[in-house]
């Protein structure tokens, strides 16, 4: 029914005498806003840091929200053993620096732990499986709220979800029960067991984290930065040359220079031929890209049409 | 009912060339196992499995777009009556609301609902758009006769700015483009409105309003004596040295500084979050107002309010207790009385109403434990904004606009 106006870049025609703030502005202004809610509202808040871009922008924000005292809650990582070691040595190094509390927890572990059945075969991917390491690592800490970087612009179903999105004590998102969520009056009421997942950035586009990076002049893990690497060449993707990608007689080894636009497991990640080496550079062509983010480089959600729905329905986050 | 809302949307990104090629190929793939027909823009908004399903938009879904002159945040609600609380929900956050009117039916019951929401729930900016013009030969005598009742409606509303625009969302007429088949349709285009509207304009400039979320005391050796109040300012103006006063405890201070990320800045305007740390030691919590010391709210623990009633178990009785949350404070409170329901189709009044169900939509009152600082919601949307829990399931039950 309805359209929210959200001010752009020229605002010089705005009658308001006051220096209008720009979007970018707003944006982080309503993400501090829902990280201080989350202190707030809850005892045992954890932010769900992966050294990806998003996530990277979380805690950047959690900065701003909080300063000049430490962000209020940990950084926890469910690490696949699939990461990009890039990003891992990254995260390492950012929570040094802030000296924030860093909590890793390995699917490797849970597989191990639980017996569970690992994915086999070509495109095999341990994203289903990080979801059993994620609650059984909100179980150990007791959290009762994760702050994940998911952006309503990525995805279908995550364009539907709330930004105090309730799940039950199985970690499940029901999209027919959501709380329904008005102005900026989050609910973050639970009972025992529950947990509730935040999304600071829900109203932020590709473009505003990558213009956002830019303007904060904030570091990134040189994989999203073009350079030449070896790859596999598989279904027209191009895919790390990792030994844990099972390889297809269909394969063909290529090097190429490419980027990564989105760096989640190597598994299911594909990059980008680019020869975009700086901020700006990635800038203008993420601009004039004609292709989503995620319809690009990511495997995971291709397989059906509501394959991250019925994730998070399984406690995905 | 189809009105084409999601139509709308899909024409409207289409058109500014933000759908992309992938999502494009996506929606046709999806296109050909539904129908035969061309290509259905609404998939693309319809995001759930049981909304493709269905061929109806269940729960309020985002998308994102931009021209050169603005970014915009585009919010799907479902239009069927048994979904008005989604409505209420993406309502209450826009800064201006698109209606459909079928240009074959005309102002109907639906026109009437979704014009009392968008009134209710104080969305300054309304466009009417007169949809599926092409089914009715692009008349403008058809679309003139649908503008004067549709104004005549309007006048029992409080819509701040009207604009009424006859379109084909299907063919794209009037949305981004121009159309060559109304001719007689010297107004302006929807894009148009949407890129020069003033939104900035809209928010309350004047009552200086900062609900404390959260107390920062790094309490470390060299900020031994730290207290910064976080928040964001909800309405009007703060400034270094300016007279304040704590809701609901009335003591008074100075703010001593204002700080955004650790830096200090010299004011902090409507919806900026910074830190605000005043010139006195005084006992402040998150749930407390610091307000400018000229410009009080109302303090009160008895309040009267518009609800729009969301839960499809429990009804709303007198005698009810609920939780309301308003700004960051959360109080328990009691329904006093429903003092009358408003009918959402024809706008009348009903007395001696026992109990509200899921989507009524009455004026109660309600008394708190604890006094709330508040607005009038018409004056103050920020302010006068207050939800209600569930104490038992947790669950937001209500939607509430203080009177």
């Amino acid at each position: 029914m309805s359209i929210s106006v959200n001010e752009a870049s020229d605002i010089q025609r705005e009658i308001s005498e006051r220096s209008a703030p720009d979007y970018l502005d707003q944006l982080e202004a309503e993400a501090i806003y829902i990280m201080r809610e989350v202190a707030g509202q809850f005892e045992r808040p954890a932010l769900l840091f992966s050294g990806g871009k998003d996530s990277i922008t979380l805690v950047h924000l959690a900065k701003k929200a909080f300063a000049p005292g430490k962000i209020p809650f940990p950084l926890v990582h469910v690490d696949t053993g699939h990461n990009f070691i890039e990003a891992i040595e990254y995260r390492d190094e950012l929570a040094e620096k802030i000296n924030a509390k860093l909590i890793v927890r390995y699917v490797e572990d849970t597989i191990k732990a639980k017996g569970l059945k690992e994915q086999t075969g070509k495109n095999a991917s341990r994203n289903w499986l990080q979801t059993f390491t994620l609650l059984d690592t909100i179980e150990e800490f007791e959290f009762d709220a994760c702050i994940g970087g998911a952006r309503r612009d990525e995805e279908k179903a995550r364009a539907k979800e709330r930004i105090f999105s309730f799940r039950d004590e199985f970690g499940q998102w029901d999209p027919k029960r959501q709380r329904p969520e008005l102005w900026n009056l989050f609910n973050g009421r639970i009972q025992k067991g529950e947990n509730v997942r935040v999304f600071p950035i829900s109203n932020w586009t590709e473009l505003d984290v990558w213009a956002y990076l830019k303007r904060e002049g904030i570091a990134l893990p040189s994989i999203y930065f073009a350079h030449e690497r070896e790859l596999i060449l598989r279904d027209g993707k191009l895919l790390n040359n990792t030994p844990v990608i099972e390889p297809d007689p269909e394969d063909q080894i290529v090097t190429r220079q490419v980027r990564f636009r989105t760096v989640g497991d190597m598994t299911c990640t594909a990059a980008v031929e680019s020869s975009a080496a700086t901020l700006d550079e990635v800038i203008a062509e993420i601009t004039i890209s004609r292709i989503s983010e995620r319809g690009e480089t990511r495997i995971d959600d291709q397989q059906t049409e509501a394959a991250m729905e019925d994730r998070k329905k399984g406690g995905y986050f | 009912m189809d009105d084409g809302k999601s139509t709308l949307i899909g024409r409207l990104l289409y058109d500014t060339k933000n759908i992309l090629a992938d999502q494009m190929e996506a929606i046709e793939r999806a296109s050909k196992t539904r129908n035969a027909g061309e290509i259905d823009l609404a998939l693309l908004t319809d995001g759930l499995r049981s909304e493709r399903e269905q061929g109806i938009t269940i729960d309020v879904a985002y998308k994102y777009f931009q021209t050169p002159n603005r970014k915009f945040i585009s919010i799907d609600a479902p239009g069927h009556i048994q979904y008005t609380r989604n409505m209420v929900t993406g309502a209450s956050n826009a800064d201006l609301a698109i209606i459909l009117v079928d240009a074959r039916h005309g102002v109907v019951e639906q026109t009437r609902r979704h014009s009392l929401i968008a009134s209710m729930l104080g969305i300054p900016h309304v466009i009417v758009a007169v949809n599926k013009m092409d089914l009715v030969g692009n008349s403008e005598d058809a679309f003139l006769e649908i503008a004067k009742s549709y104004k005549e409606l309007a006048e029992k509303l409080s819509i701040k700015d009207l604009t009424i625009i006859p379109v084909s969302a299907l063919n794209g007429d009037n949305i981004v483009d121009r159309s060559e088949s109304m001719s007689w349709y010297t107004g302006e285009t929807l894009l148009s409105v949407l890129e020069n509207v003033n939104v900035l304009k809209d928010q309350n400039q004047e009552d200086g309003r900062f609900a404390v979320q959260y107390v920062i005391r790094p309490q470390t050796e060299e900020l031994h004596d730290y207290r910064g109040y976080a928040g964001r300012v909800q309405s009007g103006t703060f400034k270094k040295g300016d007279a304040i006063k704590v809701l609901p405890s009335e003591r008074e201070s100075k703010i001593a500084k204002i700080e955004f990320g650790g830096n200090e800045i010299q004011e902090a305007s409507v919806l900026q979050s910074v830190t605000i740390l005043l010139e006195d030691d005084i006992d402040i919590s998150r749930g407390d107002t610091i307000v400018t010391v000229d410009n009080s709210p109302i303090v009160s623990q008895d309040i009267e309010a518009l609800v729009c009633w969301m839960d499809d178990k429990k009804t709303l009785k007198p005698g009810n207790k609920y939780v309301l949350q308003h700004g960051t404070a959360r109080s328990r409170c009691s329904i006093r009385d429903i003092e009358y329901q408003i009918d959402i189709n024809s706008y009348e009044k009903l007395d001696e109403v026992e109990a509200l169900k899921l989507n009524d939509v009455a004026r109660i009152v309600l008394r708190t434990a604890q006094p709330i600082a508040y607005d009038p919601y018409q004056k103050n949307r920020a302010n006068g904004a207050a939800i209600l829990i569930d104490e038992t399931s947790n669950v937001t039950v209500g939607a509430c606009m203080i009177e």
